[in-house]
């Protein structure tokens, strides 16, 4: 468990608080039960695979932003432009590598499309480390805009508005190629979103996952026990660029396609509204907002397109009124209440 | 005080003006090893901007400051705090959503350079655990030490305030009106924390109120309109009328 | 060139009157309303409706617009907004994006997704021959009405009672408060003269920009760049950003199409880094 040294017998109390650390870093039955169910539904839901794909990736994209509203309490409204240049790495990369390897896997592309954004990410995280929510909010929408413009320009490279087409990535790992009913894609996107989640988890659980939590409580006194808050917020903004980047490269990837629209300002608010939907700073709740979102999207959109967007608007109003913290911050809640009436326990 | 202990902490002709207010007037300060020195002065006087210069919370208009001998008035506070120095905030400046023990372990992992660490979770550097729990321990709120800081009662806060800057194992440690606000059956445990503060820690207390002040000082500077007024020890700050003067219409000063 | 530099000031203006309320209500209760566009979108089509559907004549259309959108701006100050002030800022913005979500789902209910047009009366649309330029009567007209509201606010700003308490609160609302200044109503009806003026732009605006749902949404851009730029403690600050993006627009969509855009997204992140309290404000940010 542990290469320290210990010279003196630790007390009854660190012995304790020992366990009661590590045990918060364990894996709950809620958690196993909750990717047992992803699991599953690639067996329950087999003509929908392309949709769950396409919710995990939603997903991952809902927990960039998570990391770094959630736990560094950084507002965004531009982790679109991230998403979307990694799908546009991801689908120059499989369009120009014409299905051969090395350069149209899609692992590789992964971790490029990842890099680039990453690279984005850094040189941009500068512009947000100082200033308040608007400023922030307005910054990031900014490089998102401007992204969106260069997209948008560049057709000799992006295809401009009709989209790139043409993105063929060969087979993942060159076994499992991408077929139409999105069994691969499922699979694929799945595991990417429980590989960069674990190592999130790990993250936010970690000694640098707990001084992001105490930068966005308080910045003065991060200060004053000697955190170099700048060096923080750059890293995660940096590592949620890159998760964002990859969520881009595998919607790129798994759809074949990229277009301005990856870019756009929806795609940033959608993903915002997600994670606010399940509750910010828990990592799941961007899981959870996604999948609502999609299914609602699903099935109030095609009633009429309209109607959805109305709806949309019409939660986001009710959520800020009545239920903030979202679906977990309503669980937990409950069950606080509950664990209440039970008697009192730590 | 021992005038041939090392000097740890100097400011020399420290100036800080807001707009046309001078609120630190050219002060000249020096605090040596081991030091208990108390900053005393009327509200307003400037002790908490004089504080908040020292620490690096506000960059002085002019003027320079010294930790053990090295020019530090353009180090950040964080370059400071790696340096010794370390502070508490009158009003309680923590982090809401951690625990007591989680604070404090992260405070010890900065200290430690320990806390760019991401792979590893907080609990598995024992060590860290060990020492935060003792430091509770000490300050006898080991039993809150997983509750959420932001439900704690104000006096645990309080406590936390001082333990935060504690763990830093500071070589200077300004406490900046440790006690204030807290109900009278919670404050002799706070008193107590003060007085068995290591003697290797160099301690600037400010404070209002003057039995604290008269219990722990060696030394008092007194700080009126942004300059030092009069400096000296206890005794002679008790007695000098112009002191008196000063804080007339306010506490009358004992020892 | 001329011409061009003409239709910028005028797209200016109009920019100027559609954003003027946002900046002083963010100003005042450091409240984000994002969905200040659709009061400005509510103004357009309530023109478009009675123009088409009841040949109300243009010019009545003007003042409707602007009581139209100031009760509807009165109703949800009081009703919905007045919760917010005290919320975090992504709330605020959650919560107004979400109020543009549903203005731009009922107007494309109501009206569709096509862009409506507007037929100016005939003595609007003539050009005429100035200093050699051809200019628009309609956009001289926009000028000229734009010219006066702004002449008029910043009248009423530094020449009334209610100009002098505005400033207080806007200054310091708390110390407003202290001095027995009535910050909410001024508030209130700040908001509502701010919302009616974005009516009165958007009627306006029917005869120089396009109106379609998405209007909200593309012009919130607008209006944050004249925040970041103009600064909310002046408004001669937001005239000013007004006026040199409308005129930036103008010229860069006529001269250089493929950049434009990205030269002023650009420069309004150079601003909100370098001057966070706004390119034209004055004194220090708070």
């Amino acid at each position: 468990m542990t290469d320290q040294t210990i010279s003196t017998k630790p007390s009854p109390e660190a012995i304790a608080a020992r366990s009661v650390l590590l045990g918060r870093a364990r894996w709950g039955w809620p958690e196993i039960a909750f990717w047992a169910i992803a699991v599953a539904l690639y067996f329950l839901m087999p003509t929908k695979l392309m949709l769950l794909s396409e919710i995990a990736i939603l997903g991952l994209l809902a927990l960039s932003i998570d990391l770094v509203l959630g736990f560094a309490g950084i507002v965004t409204l531009g982790q679109g432009a991230f998403f979307g240049i990694g799908a546009y790495t991801a689908g120059l990369l499989a369009r120009y590598g014409m299905g051969e390897a090395p350069w149209s896997d899609p692992l590789l592309g992964l971790l490029i499309s990842g890099g680039v954004a990453a690279a984005l990410g850094f040189v941009t995280s500068f512009l947000v480390l100082r200033g308040s929510d608007l400023t922030r909010l307005m910054v990031t929408l900014g490089v998102a805009l401007i992204v969106e413009e260069l997209v948008n320009q560049m057709k000799w490279l992006t295809g401009g508005s009709d989209g790139l087409q043409g993105v063929m990535p060969s087979a993942v790992m060159g076994v499992w190629e991408f077929d139409l009913y999105g069994k691969t894609a499922y699979v694929y996107s799945l595991t990417v979103l429980f590989v960069l989640f674990v190592i999130a988890r790990r993250i936010v659980k970690s000694p640098f996952g707990l001084s992001l939590l105490a930068i966005k409580g308080n910045p003065l006194r991060t200060r004053a026990i000697g955190m170099p808050v700048n060096g923080r917020l750059v890293l995660i903004y940096t590592i949620a660029a890159f998760y964002a980047g990859v969520a881009g490269g595998l919607v790129a990837q798994t759809t074949q396609f990229a277009s301005p629209d990856y870019v756009a300002f929806h795609r940033s608010a959608d993903a915002l509204l997600m994670l606010v939907f399940g509750g910010a700073g828990h990592l799941y709740g961007g899981l959870i907002g996604s999948v609502i979102f999609r299914v609602m999207q699903d099935v109030l959109g095609n009633i009429t397109p309209q109607y959805w967007q109305f709806w949309l608007g019409m939660m986001l109003v009710l959520l800020v009124l009545f239920i903030r913290g979202g679906i977990i911050g309503l669980l937990m809640k409950m069950r606080g209440r509950i664990m209440r009436n039970r008697g009192p326990s730590a | 005080m021992n005038a041939a202990a090392p000097i740890v902490l100097e400011s020399r002709q420290l100036l800080k003006q807001f707009g046309g207010i001078t609120a630190t007037d050219h002060v000249d300060f020096t605090l040596r090893e081991g030091a208990r020195h108390a900053l005393i002065g009327p509200n307003g006087a400037g002790k908490t901007t004089f504080v908040n210069l020292l620490s690096g919370v506000l960059t002085p208009t002019s003027g320079s400051i010294f930790l053990g001998g090295r020019d530090i008035t353009k180090w950040s506070a964080r370059r400071r705090a790696h340096a010794g120095l370390a502070r508490t905030f009158q009003i309680n400046q923590l982090f809401a959503d951690l625990t007591p023990v989680e604070t404090l372990m992260l405070t010890i992992a900065e200290r430690e350079n320990a806390a760019w660490s991401w792979f590893r979770p907080v609990g598995a550097r024992t060590d860290f655990v060990d020492e935060a729990v003792e430091l509770l321990t000490t300050l006898g709120i080991a039993d809150i030490a997983h509750l959420r800081v932001g439900e704690l009662a104000y006096g645990k806060q309080r406590l936390l305030e001082i333990a935060v800057a504690l763990a830093q194992k500071p070589k200077v440690l300004l406490l900046d009106e440790p006690a204030a606000g807290v109900p009278e059956h919670e404050r002799e445990q706070i008193l107590d924390v003060v007085a068995a503060l290591p003697s290797s820690v160099a301690l600037i207390l400010i404070e209002h109120d003057m039995h604290l002040v008269f219990r722990f000082a060696k030394s008092i500077s007194v700080l009126v309109n942004g300059a030092i007024f009069v400096e000296g020890a206890p005794d002679e700050i008790a007695n000098d009328p112009r002191v008196r003067q000063v804080y007339l219409g306010e506490e009358v000063v004992h020892v | 060139m001329l011409t061009i530099l003409f239709d910028g000031v005028a797209y200016g203006m109009l920019l100027f009157i559609l954003a003027v309320g946002l900046c002083v209500t963010l100003g005042l209760m450091n409240f984000i309303n994002l969905a200040h566009g659709a009061f400005a979108m509510a103004g357009g089509y309530l023109t478009i409706t009675l123009m088409q559907r009841a040949g109300v004549p243009f010019l009545l259309c003007l003042p409707a617009a602007f009581i139209f959108s100031a009760f509807l701006g009165l109703i949800l100050e009081r009703t919905l907004y007045r919760h917010l002030y005290d919320k975090t800022h992504l709330d605020q913005v959650l919560f107004s994006i979400g109020l543009v979500f549903m203005a731009m789902a009922m107007v494309d209910y109501a009206y569709g997704a096509n862009q409506q047009i507007v037929d100016l009366p005939s003595y609007l649309t003539g050009r005429l021959n100035f200093l050699g330029a051809s200019i628009g009567v309609y956009r001289l007209f926009v000028i000229v009405i734009c010219g006066l509201l702004a002449l008029g606010l910043q009248l009423i700003l530094t020449r009334t009672r209610f100009g002098s308490r505005l400033r207080a609160a806007v200054d310091d609302g708390r110390v407003a408060r202290g001095m027995g200044i009535d910050v909410t109503s001024i508030f209130a009806v700040t908001f509502a003269v701010g919302s009616g003026l974005a009516g009165l732009g958007g009627a306006l605006g029917t005869g120089i920009i396009s109106f379609d749902p998405t209007f909200p949404l593309k012009y919130m851009i607008y209006f944050l760049i004249v925040i970041s730029v103009g600064g909310t403690t002046t408004i001669t600050g937001p005239f000013l950003a007004s006026i040199l993006l409308g005129v930036a627009d103008v010229l860069g969509k006529y001269y250089v199409p493929a950049v434009g855009g990205f030269i002023i997204y650009t420069i309004m992140v150079l601003v909100l880094i370098l001057r966070p309290q706004g390119l034209f404000a004055r004194g220090p940010a708070r």
